[in-house]
């Protein structure tokens, strides 16, 4: 069978029939594969709709005492899209998150959010929360809500940069001694030279990703490293509903070894 | 999807493994072959991944629920990841990178870190005697990691198997253990700091004047810098990340090289994760691959 098939695939690889069929079953398998994805959006739009609607009794009571912080993380295409981000954050702060933070690669949001926000600058939550860049923002007139903007460059951008700190201090220290002690830099070494060069910061407890896929897009990864991420999909289509299910799946959730767990 | 089930299913029932016939079952299985074969080659018709990176989450909880020793769910989640490793050089794919052991796996309970270790070194040991799978694929192994923090049998076999492949061309298989990102940083930090020293004292060396140079000589650390310096250095950044039991953490791994990755998050256990899952997962990517690939683009073109 084994030879048959190689035969086949030898005989006529240059055929152009045998790529029209492979083409065409890949074609079925995708199209199958959208139907499913319908469907099962279909049915996610009704249970997020049901949630907003306040229908679904296990929605209704929200611990969110375990989320300290939550990152947003928004596709470059859509975080032009100031309508929905201002919707976001309203949504947000209504449901009673204290500290967001809104990342995208490009640094959008941190353009065109943040000259905005420059007059409602609180030095004493920034100081709290160890960050360059906060805002208190009660837009939408509900309980007060502290933001940061982050973009690419505070990523691995920020890592060189502390690097640079780390190492001038190695040259300082070791300069007589001509150098001879081998750098031994630690993890809290580094996470101080972060917050030395301005790109330090809490740990997020929960990460949403809205975006056509789950990919974290480069968030700083020294504030990356047991935190939860949820993909949301595209922030245009973005629901309530949503939000408050990922709250709740987050609230059930248990971790060895990060924040959330019992460090064993 | 509904293809690969098709030819998964003569494996997994149980009654084709129990029949003496043996013809039926050299005909089942190479039938089971040239299906999988053919599904290949239809999913390589749209873009296929470079390189996979696996977390191998859920063994213990394998071993729970299916009441057996909890070393026993290691060994499942070990010929699972042989599985898929031959799944994976069938489909082309060239790096499969898989988080072994985490630092953080240290502050377990000592028996199971113990028996851990005592499995790696086995399994090193074993492919180290028995060279046939390696050489058929052809296969160079890494290991990525604090190798000094490993007790010294286990060290000792990880580097005789990899010096013994390094010169293998073809399937590139990278072990993290005891690996987490941010150790990996900072590793690499210090690599970076280490070779810039060298570099000033050679031109000390040079310079009569005894003019100690230490800024403005050398230009600023870059990512680049950084990058050359990382485990991963030489191999593409992973295509996709797959963790399995559901979990949505990425839990301190490749967290540098994952920025347009993939991150996957399917259900089953490692144990339980085959063939339909490894297709399901790269049907997935070829559905977030445009997306994916511009962003990489942008993201170059602003560099």
């Amino acid at each position: 069978m084994k030879s048959v098939f190689s035969l086949c695939v030898q005989m006529s690889r240059p055929s152009i029939i045998l790529k029209f069929i492979l083409g065409l079953l890949w074609g079925i398998i995708h199209l199958a594969i959208s139907l499913f994805n319908l469907w099962s959006l279909l049915i996610y739009n009704i249970e997020c709709y049901l949630i907003s609607s306040g229908l679904l009794w296990k929605y209704r009571d929200l611990h969110l005492d375990r989320l300290k912080y939550l990152a947003i993380v928004v596709a470059s295409k859509e975080a032009k899209n100031n309508m929905k981000i201002r919707q976001l954050l309203c949504w947000l702060s209504t449901i009673g998150v204290k500290y967001v933070c809104l990342y995208d690669i490009e640094g959008i949001l941190k353009k065109s959010f943040e000259p905005a926000m420059n007059g409602l600058r609180d030095g004493k939550a920034g100081e709290y929360l160890d960050i360059g860049a906060s805002v208190n923002y009660s837009h939408c007139g509900h309980k007060e809500m502290v933001i940061e903007w982050l973009s690419g460059s505070d990523g691995k951008e920020g890592i060189a940069k502390a690097a640079n700190l780390l190492c001038s201090t190695y040259f300082s220290e070791n300069t007589h001694g001509n150098g001879k002690r081998e750098p031994t830099f630690t993890e809290a070494d580094m996470a101080s030279a972060l917050k030395a060069v301005g790109c330090g910061g809490p740990e997020p407890d929960l990460l949403l990703m809205y975006g056509p896929a789950r990919c974290h897009l480069g968030f700083p990864a020294w504030r990356l490293r047991y935190t939860e991420i949820m993909h949301m999909g595209p922030l245009k289509s973005m629901k309530y509903g949503a939000i408050v299910k990922a709250l709740y799946n987050f609230s059930k959730k248990y971790q060895n070894y990060g924040k959330l767990g019992f460090q064993l | 999807m509904a293809g690969s089930r098709t030819s998964c299913s003569p494996s997994a029932d149980p009654k084709v493994e129990k029949t003496d016939e043996v013809v039926t079952t050299g005909v089942l299985a190479s039938l089971q072959n040239f299906l999988r074969k053919c599904l290949i080659a239809v999913l390589s018709y749209g873009p296929m991944p470079k390189h996979i990176a696996f977390i191998m989450d859920g063994n213990r909880r394998y071993a729970k629920f299916r009441s057996i020793q909890q070393g026993a769910g290691h060994r499942v989640g070990f010929s699972a990841l042989i599985a898929s490793l031959m799944y994976c050089y069938e489909m082309g794919v060239k790096y499969i990178t898989v988080y072994a052991f985490s630092i953080d796996n240290f502050k377990r309970d000592p028996s199971e870190v113990q028996s851990l270790m005592e499995l790696m070194e086995e399994k090193i040991n074993e492919l180290l005697d028995n060279r046939s799978v390696i050489n058929k694929i052809n296969c160079k192994i890494n290991f990525w990691g604090n190798l000094d923090l490993l007790c010294e049998p286990v060290r000792l076999a990880a580097q005789k198997l990899m010096a013994s492949t390094a010169g293998n061309t073809g399937l590139v298989f990278s072990v993290c253990m005891p690996y987490n990102s941010t150790s990996e940083i900072v590793n690499a930090v210090n690599e970076v700091c280490a070779e810039r020293r060298e570099m000033l004292q050679i031109e000390h060396a040079g310079d009569c004047n005894g003019y100690a140079a230490n800024n403005g000589v050398h230009s600023e650390i870059s990512v680049a810098d950084l990058d050359r310096h990382m485990y991963s250095a030489g191999c593409p950044d992973p295509d996709i990340v797959i963790r399995t039991s559901g979990e949505t953490r990425l839990s301190n791994f490749l967290l540098w090289q994952t920025t347009f990755s993939h991150l996957q998050n399917p259900d089953p256990l490692w144990p339980e994760f085959s063939f339909r899952h490894l297709v399901w997962a790269i049907l997935q990517y070829q559905r977030a691959y445009p997306y994916l690939e511009q962003s990489r683009n942008l993201a170059k073109k602003q560099m």
